[in-house]
């Protein structure tokens, strides 16, 4: 065994992760951009077909969620894990296999994708080939992530290990069951589902990619660097129990309100309906939690520039998992679903929640990681949430008045039964929405650019890579 | 769903529910000892990482529980428990049915002041026109254009010329029972320049610029193979749905290279049987939004086009 005075904390897979998190951030919101460019000047696919909007969306999802949001969770549960636990990553070499692992199927992502190879599943477009890539990485993740655990040196589990363990695991059952297909050539495959119960597999893998990709990693983040920016302790401990057991298993059952209306049988959309509707409350617990973790330090929002990125993630969160169960219940669900209502919600929390909360994640550990003070310009850190800030706010608000526009113009009827608008006008209506959404992406984007720079000067100015010693854990725990 | 589906999913249902209760309530009751500002469980990770005790806000926990209620009550009166079908005995299918039968029953009083009134008639009538156009907005206007004019392919619908006739019967019978134009594939019966001279004589017909000695020599030609149903004249025959040849309208295109494909390709025009789908009450009035909308072009200046 090595010897516990010299050990030191596996940061270099941390770093890697850290850099692809900023580097892929880009790629997909620069995409991102794109479409929606398109979205309001069509021409913008120059007729080239690996421009197109089809092609380039699932892209933009697929790089946002798994490269962006997938190396912020690498990157920081590979961190909080060995610092909570006080032990080094188990094992070096499998460590790094899911760092390259992970880069791969990016890239193949990026092939397959514009050349039109797809499996048609949303967010779960990949063909079976980078499926079972996909798969092979992240059973190594959990046996690295449950490895460290098993030789921790602090007999008690952190909670945001907690919801790490949960969506590792969680991630990885969707994953292999929602993929489970028949493959017919190298880049063609059938679902073993059909009908009604395949879309069933498919949205109960969809939602809980938003419940344990997109809520319960990103919830450990929160559990870790906002108590350590703040440097204030967790609010509640009974709380964070309760609403994690809660989250986790209701979150199972929400699927179904993705297909109200549908072929899927009445049973199955109320039992959807009323766990979306349960599952407010322990989604708020994690906002709860957060927030009050700062309660007798509100000053420092003033002056800390990650912390506010870190608590107005919480804010979005908790604004987005309201607006969840209420477009969840069937008669909203009428009038908000197949509209850009669903573009906003979605994207209040991919903007405002998860990469709020990476952002402010990377802010606080980069620094340490590469052994400078602090970031190289806080001021810049200041200028890019405030122009990140406005553009969301700029989007979310443009896609929830174009939203309801359209829903309410798709079921409005003449007095004689006919439908008072057509498609067409709807469209032309929402054109305005469209350009404002291109502007708030813009600033968005803007606010990574800021980042990127700030990340390299940051690092090009610190001394060596440190080597961070494991502390020897406090005598008297447990 | 089978018993023991139904089984399975209301105990998991629940249990489910029962668990989420029981999690919420063991972990509700506040000791004072825990109330305590700076009372952290005594845990301490990477140096300063502690926890608070808080007990559960209050406004949440009710929260929380009032989701639960609402839920089980939801849980009684609608369909979610397998195959428990509620107490409402609400469905998705009879709830569109009554939603639809409910809209019929208002509009019937509507429709039916339209009824036995011919075409031509309500065509001059402004209430009859207006209902026809939003009838024509949303359902014909996809491929025809929402002014009717159509597109390569689709017929305008309000020009003089006409496949099958214009008369409003006419168009009621192609809106109800759809059409199937066909023009077959020549290509394979005109070798040689074969496609070059009937295209040129087609030209010809219709008083356009071509080259005499081919359109000469396609002229027999025409009227060995095309005249069967476009007639020797090349004025078409409505029974067949044959367009006239000699007007300056074209379906698919009247310049030499688009005759030249429709000759040696064939072309296939499809109109939908509609009645199935709008009825004829709504067909009527669609037609004689059409017949309205062509009465002014009459004396006017014509398609251009």
């Amino acid at each position: 065994m090595q010897d516990v005075a010299v050990e030191t904390y596996n940061d270099k897979v941390v770093r890697q992760f850290t850099i692809a998190t900023i580097v892929w951030g880009v790629v997909g919101m620069a995409v991102g951009l794109f479409i929606a460019a398109q979205l309001a000047w069509p021409a913008l696919n120059f007729d080239i077909p690996w421009l197109t909007y089809s092609r380039l969306r699932p892209l933009h999802t697929n790089a946002v969620i798994f490269a962006f949001g997938g190396c912020g969770l690498f990157a920081t549960s590979y961190y909080v894990v060995q610092r909570t636990c006080q032990v080094r990553l188990f094992c070096d070499k499998a460590a790094a296999f899911t760092f390259w692992g992970w880069q791969l199927v990016i890239v193949l992502a990026a092939i397959t994708l514009p050349l039109g190879l797809t499996q048609s599943k949303e967010y779960a477009e990949l063909i079976w080939p980078i499926d079972i890539l996909i798969a092979a990485v992240w059973i190594t993740y959990a046996v690295v992530f449950f490895g460290t655990i098993v030789k921790r040196r602090v007999k008690h589990i952190y909670v945001a290990n907690w919801f790490f363990g949960a969506y590792i695991l969680t991630v990885a059952v969707l994953h292999i069951v929602n993929n489970l297909a028949l493959p017919v050539s190298w880049t063609e495959s059938y679902p073993i589902y059909s009908g009604a119960v395949d879309a069933m597999v498919q949205w109960w893998y969809g939602h809980n990619a938003v419940g344990f990709f997109l809520t319960a990693g990103f919830l450990g983040i929160m559990y870790y660097y906002v108590p350590k920016q703040a440097e204030r302790p967790i609010y509640s401990y009974r709380l964070s129990v309760v609403h994690f057991w809660a989250l986790i298993s209701v979150y199972m059952w929400a699927g179904p309100h993705h297909l109200h209306y549908t072929a899927l049988p009445d049973w199955a959309q109320s039992l959807g309906m009323v766990f979306s509707l349960i599952l407010l409350a322990p989604s708020w617990g994690g906002m709860i939690n957060g927030i009050m973790t700062l309660s007798g330090a509100w000053q420092k929002l003033r002056d800390d520039p990650i912390l506010k990125f870190l608590i107005v993630s919480l804010s979005f969160y908790g604004m987005s998992t309201f607006e969840g169960p209420m477009m969840s219940i069937k008669t909203v669900n009428s009038l908000s679903h197949y509209t850009d209502w669903t573009i906003g919600h979605v994207h209040a929390g991919a903007l405002g929640w998860v990469a709020f909360i990476t952002i402010g994640a990377v802010y606080n550990m980069l620094p340490r990681l590469f052994g400078a003070e602090r970031m190289y310009s806080i001021k810049a850190i200041d200028l890019h949430f405030w122009i990140a800030t406005i553009g969301i706010v700029l989007y979310i608000a443009a896609m929830w008045i174009a939203g309801v526009m359209q829903g309410l113009m798709w079921r409005a009827t003449n007095p004689d039964g006919t439908l008072t608008y057509t498609f067409i006008e709807s469209l032309r209506e929402t054109y305005p929405y469209y350009v404002t959404r291109v502007v708030g992406g813009l600033m968005f984007l803007a606010g990574m650019l800021i980042m990127v720079w700030n990340a390299w000067k940051t690092i090009a100015g610190a001394r060596e890579i440190p080597q961070v010693r494991v502390p020897m854990p406090a005598p008297a725990h447990g | 769903m089978s018993t023991s589906w139904t089984i399975y999913v209301v105990v998991l249902t629940l249990v489910t529910i029962a668990a989420l209760l029981w999690l919420l309530l063991s972990n509700a009751r506040a000791r004072p000892e825990q109330s305590k500002a700076g009372n952290t469980t005594g845990h301490v990770w990477d140096e300063d990482l502690v926890e608070l005790n808080n007990p559960l806000p209050r406004w949440w926990l009710w929260l929380f529980i009032l989701t639960v209620m609402f839920a089980l009550g939801y849980l009684v009166l609608y369909p979610g428990l397998g195959n428990f079908a509620g107490t409402l005995g609400w469905t998705s299918d009879k709830a569109a049915d009554a939603e639809l039968a409910e809209t019929n029953a208002r509009l019937e009083s509507l429709y039916a002041g339209f009824r036995d009134r011919p075409l031509e008639q309500l065509a001059h009538d402004p209430a009859a026109v207006k209902v026809g156009r939003n009838v024509f907005a949303n359902n014909c206007a996809a491929c025809h254009g929402s002014d009717a004019r159509g597109a390569k392919g689709y017929p305008n619908l309000v020009d003089e010329d006409s496949l099958y006739g214009a008369d409003g019967d006419t168009m009621l019978a192609s809106v109800l029972q759809g059409r199937h134009g066909v023009m077959p594939p020549l290509g394979a019966t005109l070798p040689g320049n074969g496609m070059d001279e009937v295209a040129n004589y087609v030209l010809a017909l219709s008083g356009q610029a071509h080259d005499a000695t081919l359109a000469a020599a396609g002229k027999p030609k025409f009227e060995g193979i095309c005249a069967a149903c476009h007639g020797a004249d090349g004025k078409g025959n409505r029974a067949l749905g044959a367009p006239n040849l000699t007007d300056d309208v074209w379906l698919y295109g009247g310049d030499l290279a688009t005759i030249r494909e429709t000759i040696e390709k064939g072309r296939g025009g499809v109109m939908p049987a509609w009645e199935p789908i709008i009825g004829t009450d709504r067909a009527r009035l669609a037609v004689a939004w059409l017949l309205s909308q062509r009465a002014p072009a009459a004396s006017g200046t014509g398609d251009a086009r």
